[in-house]
């Protein structure tokens, strides 16, 4: 963007600025810090100049927003056509506890829904099994069957809210249930829209709610994308998430780099199916964090677009525009929040949320401030949303389009982020792909260690948080808090007692009969699995069978 | 040569939280003891039994799920049962304030949440483990 003469007249005064003016200022005031670092501990330099981003090319780097590589943002009128969609994450007790929440969240403004499932059912048992003891409604809401479902939806059009589940080993399961149940409010399949996380390759690394092992887990995938292709076209089929591997301790260039890195195992799964790219590609959405380091995030989110936009047209082939958009989800980081001095949350996720903003994310999650304590309150979520609709309408950062374009840091820093993850991308790629890497424990050791590095900077106070190791009070917690009694495992044994015995057994043991067939060969499971799920085959039913036939993963345990 | 205090550290339940349980497990070893750990998605069963194969000195149980009330006394209970209750057992985890006593009363010894330093646990190891 400089000439030759420019540049170096810029580099010359620079050099004479710092030293003559930055460091001799030093000599009065020593720099605070030894080391200025992002929460990730990539170093920073004290400022940048135009020499940073001196190769910038403003067409080949940055764009138009809704033009390739997508730098800007994906869509052409960003949120001057449409906010964010604003979608908290939500789900406990029984199906009935679950459907008042979201009812109460739709009616305060919040535009789609997201569905928490408990433990068991993001295992595969039911609620009814002994490895079900203690965590039944506790993390989310108790799924069994069909049943429980059309209790959850009961009262929302599903022709008009899309909704997102956060299932992955069962995800075929839940999305055969959401199909039905839109079916029996009179919805078609090709009228609703929603995601399942469907990530499983982000389980073995991170979040560790798997099931099967890698092989059969891919197929269920890409029996799952094969399906939407065809009859839901509007359906999000894998949203690649990098959010819990940044929850499981890695760095922000360890997040973006491991998640495209799934990203292309499961497009190269499609492609290795016989699917053309550009039949499916245009359903793939991504899951990122919203971590505390502000410019760090919004780096990323730059990054990861134009990443995704390369890889898709020039590793892929890809020829179709929607096929390079690299669409995401936010939800503000978890683990920044701290159980001392609660209400300090709040700060921080309206930090992390004016991150995602900025970094143009298509749909938001707040945390809510008690949930390093427990599932939110009403309340507590009530302030989480109305924090993300104060950065909609009040504060202005949604009225001019990826706004922090052009910055030398911001622009530097996302080059940074883009350079430093695709060097772990040709290391993986090096390996044989993700799934050899995972095999081979690299991403999850790489993720222990920065867990550990990190702690240990916190435990020497290199790494400040509020509250925990600096401004600490002598404080008695006392937020009200979600309470998730052990009467909701009993209501849902019981009502999973009843639907045993009235349901028609001969046919839910001829469902899953087929289905074990099935599962033995090389067709596509969706079918049989939604015939499971309509003669009200339990989840725990459904995913026994394919257990039996496709066994289970267990956890290498890497320290 | 003084023998040195075997700890398991393991993740009862469904809960695929493991970052938390990493990172102590490290700073134990780190610290000089002896660390063996589970993986997850362990019965309790399952812990007992590894507990008293591998003859460890006390068991740390971290459970994010809200499942500690029932989870940890389990653990307790079968190591009654197994007359293997000179192990002694500590926990961590989102664990409201509210559950302490009776999280104690069941026979837990300590229990550490969130915000703590790695080295209050190592220190409270150092006190009240002794090796068998």
């Amino acid at each position: 963007m400089y000439s030759e003469e420019e540049k170096k007249k810029i580099e010359a005064e620079y050099r004479e600025w710092k030293e003559k003016v930055f460091l001799k200022n030093f000599e009065k005031l020593p720099p605070r810090l030894g080391r200025f670092s992002t929460v990730s501990d990539m170093e920073m330099p004290e400022m940048c100049t135009p020499l940073d981003i001196a190769s910038l090319d403003y067409e080949r780097d940055l764009g138009f927003p809704g033009c390739y590589p997508f730098t800007r943002g994906v869509q052409p009128t960003m949120y001057r056509g449409r906010l964010w969609t604003m979608r908290q994450f939500a789900g406990f007790g029984t199906c009935f506890d679950t459907n008042k929440r979201y009812k109460y969240l739709l009616e305060n403004g919040q535009t789609g829904l997201s569905v928490a499932f408990h433990y068991p059912t993001l295992m595969g048992y039911d609620s009814d099994h002994p490895r079900s003891r203690g965590e039944v409604g506790k993390c989310g809401v108790a799924i069994d069957s069909l049943e429980d479902m059309e209790v959850l939806f009961d009262g929302i059009p599903l022709d008009k809210v899309t909704t997102s589940m956060t299932i992955n080993g069962p995800a075929s399961v839940l999305l055969a249930m959401y199909i039905v149940v839109a079916e029996k409010q009179g919805v078609r399949q090709d009228q609703i829209g929603g995601t399942i996380q469907n990530d499983i390759l982000k389980e073995y690394i991170a979040q560790k709610s798997w099931i099967f092992p890698p092989e059969p887990s891919m197929r269920l995938i890409v029996n799952t994308i094969e399906y939407c292709t065809k009859y839901v076209p509007k359906w999000n089929t894998i949203s690649i998430s990098g959010y819990h591997i940044r929850e499981a301790g890695s760095t922000a260039v360890q997040e973006l780099a491991f998640t495209i890195a799934d990203g292309i195992g499961y497009v190269q799964a499609g492609v290795d199916a016989g699917l053309d790219v550009d039949s499916f590609a245009k359903r793939l959405s991504y899951f990122f964090n919203a971590h505390i380091d502000f410019f760090e995030e919004i780096a990323k989110y730059r990054a990861a677009r134009r990443m995704w936009a390369k890889i898709m047209k020039n590793r892929f082939g890809a020829k179709k525009e929607e096929s390079w958009k690299l669409r995401f989800h936010t939800q503000t980081a978890g683990c920044t929040l701290t159980a001392q001095q609660p209400f300090n949350n709040v700060v921080r996720t309206t930090i992390e949320a004016m991150a995602a903003v900025l970094g143009g994310t298509q749909s938001l999650h707040t945390n809510s401030m008690d949930e390093t304590l427990a599932l939110p309150t009403e309340q507590a979520v009530t302030v989480a949303l109305r924090t993300q609709q104060i950065l909609a309408e009040e504060s202005g950062i949604a009225n001019v389009i990826d706004p922090l374009a052009g910055s030398y840091f911001v622009e530097y820093l996302t080059n940074r982020m883009e350079e430093e993850a695709f060097r772990y991308i040709n290391k993986i790629d090096e390996m044989g792909g993700i799934i050899k890497a995972i095999e081979a424990g690299y991403p999850q050791r790489e993720i222990s260690d920065a867990a550990y590095h990190y702690q240990r900077q916190l435990e020497k106070g290199e790494k400040v948080v509020v509250g925990v190791n600096k401004y600490v009070m002598k404080e008695d917690i006392r937020i009200p808090l979600l309470k998730i009694g052990e009467e909701v495992e009993e209501a849902q044994r019981e009502r999973l007692r009843k639907l045993r015995q009235k349901r028609d057994n001969n046919k839910v043991q001829k469902c899953l009969k087929d289905l074990k067939g099935a599962a033995t060969t090389n067709e596509n499971l969706m079918y049989y699995i939604l015939d499971c799920v309509r003669s009200y085959c339990t989840l725990g039913e459904i995913m026994g069978t394919l257990r039996e036939v496709f066994g289970e993963y267990k956890d290498p345990g890497i320290i | 040569m003084a023998k040195v205090v075997r700890i398991l550290m393991a993740k009862p339940g469904l809960d695929g939280h493991d970052r938390g349980v990493k990172v102590v497990a490290r700073a134990l070893r780190d610290a000089g003891f002896e660390v063996i750990y589970t993986g997850l998605h362990q019965t309790p069963e399952m812990i007992v039994n590894t507990a008293i194969q591998e003859d460890v000195d006390c068991i740390g149980l971290s459970i994010m799920s809200g499942a500690h009330n029932v989870l940890m006394p389990a653990v307790i209970n079968l190591l009654k049962e197994k007359g293997a209750d000179d192990i002694l057992v500590f926990g961590g985890g989102i664990i409201p304030d509210d559950d302490f006593e009776f999280l104690y009363k069941s026979g837990v010894k300590k229990i550490f949440t969130p915000g703590t330093k790695i080295q209050e646990i190592v220190d409270w190891v150092k006190e009240n483990v002794k090796p068998h």
